[in-house]
């Protein structure tokens, strides 16, 4: 792994992301906490980072505008150096049954989830190729592997996501950059903090670890794959999910 | 820029993206058979071009770049060299 190398992770505010950039940092990198509005909790998550004097900063990202994506890369490379670690975790869920689900929600879902984390890969990819290394990791969903009523959208989308990341693996894997997936199972989070109790219960019930699982538990896995032991793990789809889809 | 000096730039940069000796790299040179160029490093080289003189090059103009005197003269077009 390139000294110093920076880390991009979107939609970090809190969540997964929040974990990631924890775990990230930890592990040696400068970590670019990415949040679309709430710049308050990702200055949060930067600030309880540098007080284990490690290296993180919040930065507006917004992954449904190209321009906002430029932006954010282009401050990131002019202060911090380029992006070498990118996360592609920001997300978005809405629930409901294909027969009444308003098209907008679906294009948000599809565009947050998937156009979005393509975007990012597209910006990031330069700078990784250039350098001969470089490392993808984007946060799918037990959702990609197994249908769930009322979730046609996001599980499209994050299906979607590892269809992008095998095909990208293919492409730049001889370039000493890797693209994983990781498929979380049901996580408490900002995201899922409106599933109905009963849902959620449902959730534990089919999820053979009998519980469902901490944002730390999934930014682990990630931050094995954004490091440099991880070399040879290219467009392979972890589930970190309890057994859930075992 | 002139362009004797425009040709020499983008020859040493693809030289060097395609790491292959500068002397081989002249405006006839094919990519794909005398340089031995796959898809990606041609736009490895692409972005190599774009970086170094400000440019860029959407993907639909590189689709007819066979050879370094195309993509030389694609640079010139962009940069207003006459050739």
């Amino acid at each position: 792994m390139p000294e110093g190398a920076v880390a991009l992770v979107t939609g970090a505010a809190g969540g997964i992301g929040a974990a990631t950039s924890l775990a990230l940092a930890r592990s040696g990198l400068t970590v670019i906490v990415g949040f679309r509005s709430d710049g308050d909790r990702a200055e949060e998550v930067a600030a309880k980072i540098r007080a284990e004097g490690l290296r993180a900063h919040a930065q507006a990202i917004d992954v449904l505008d190209e321009a906002s994506i430029g932006e954010a890369f282009d401050a990131t490379e002019r202060d911090r150096g380029p992006v070498q670690v990118l996360v592609n975790n920001a997300g978005f869920m809405r629930d409901g049954l294909a027969v009444k689900y308003p098209t907008a929600a679906w294009e948000s879902t599809i565009d947050t989830n998937l156009t979005g984390a393509f975007l990012c890969c597209r910006r990031a990819l330069p700078k990784m190729l250039r350098p001969r290394w470089g490392r993808i990791v984007n946060v799918s969903s037990a959702a990609a592997l197994r249908g769930n009523p009322g979730q046609a959208a996001y599980s499209a989308s994050k299906a979607g996501l590892l269809g992008l990341t095998r095909a990208l693996a293919r492409e730049v894997g001889g370039r000493g950059i890797t693209v994983n997936a990781v498929c979380p199972g049901f996580v408490d989070t900002g995201m899922t903090e409106s599933t109905a109790d009963e849902m959620r219960r449902r959730y534990v019930e089919m999820t053979p670890a009998g519980r469902v699982g901490t944002p730390e538990e999934v930014a682990a896995v990630i931050a094995f794959l954004a490091g440099a032991e991880a070399g040879y793990v290219n467009g392979a789809v972890i589930s970190v999910d309890g057994g859930l889809t075992a | 820029m002139e362009m004797a000096e425009l040709q020499k730039k983008v020859c040493s940069i693809l030289a060097e993206n395609l790491s292959v000796p500068e002397d081989k790299v002249t405006p006839e040179s094919r990519f794909q058979e005398d340089l031995d160029a796959d898809s990606l490093d041609l736009v490895e080289a692409v972005l190599a071009l774009e970086e170094e003189f400000g440019v860029t090059i959407p993907e639909e103009e590189m689709e007819g770049v066979q050879t370094v005197g195309q993509a030389i003269q694609l640079v010139a077009t962009k940069l207003g060299v006459a050739a």
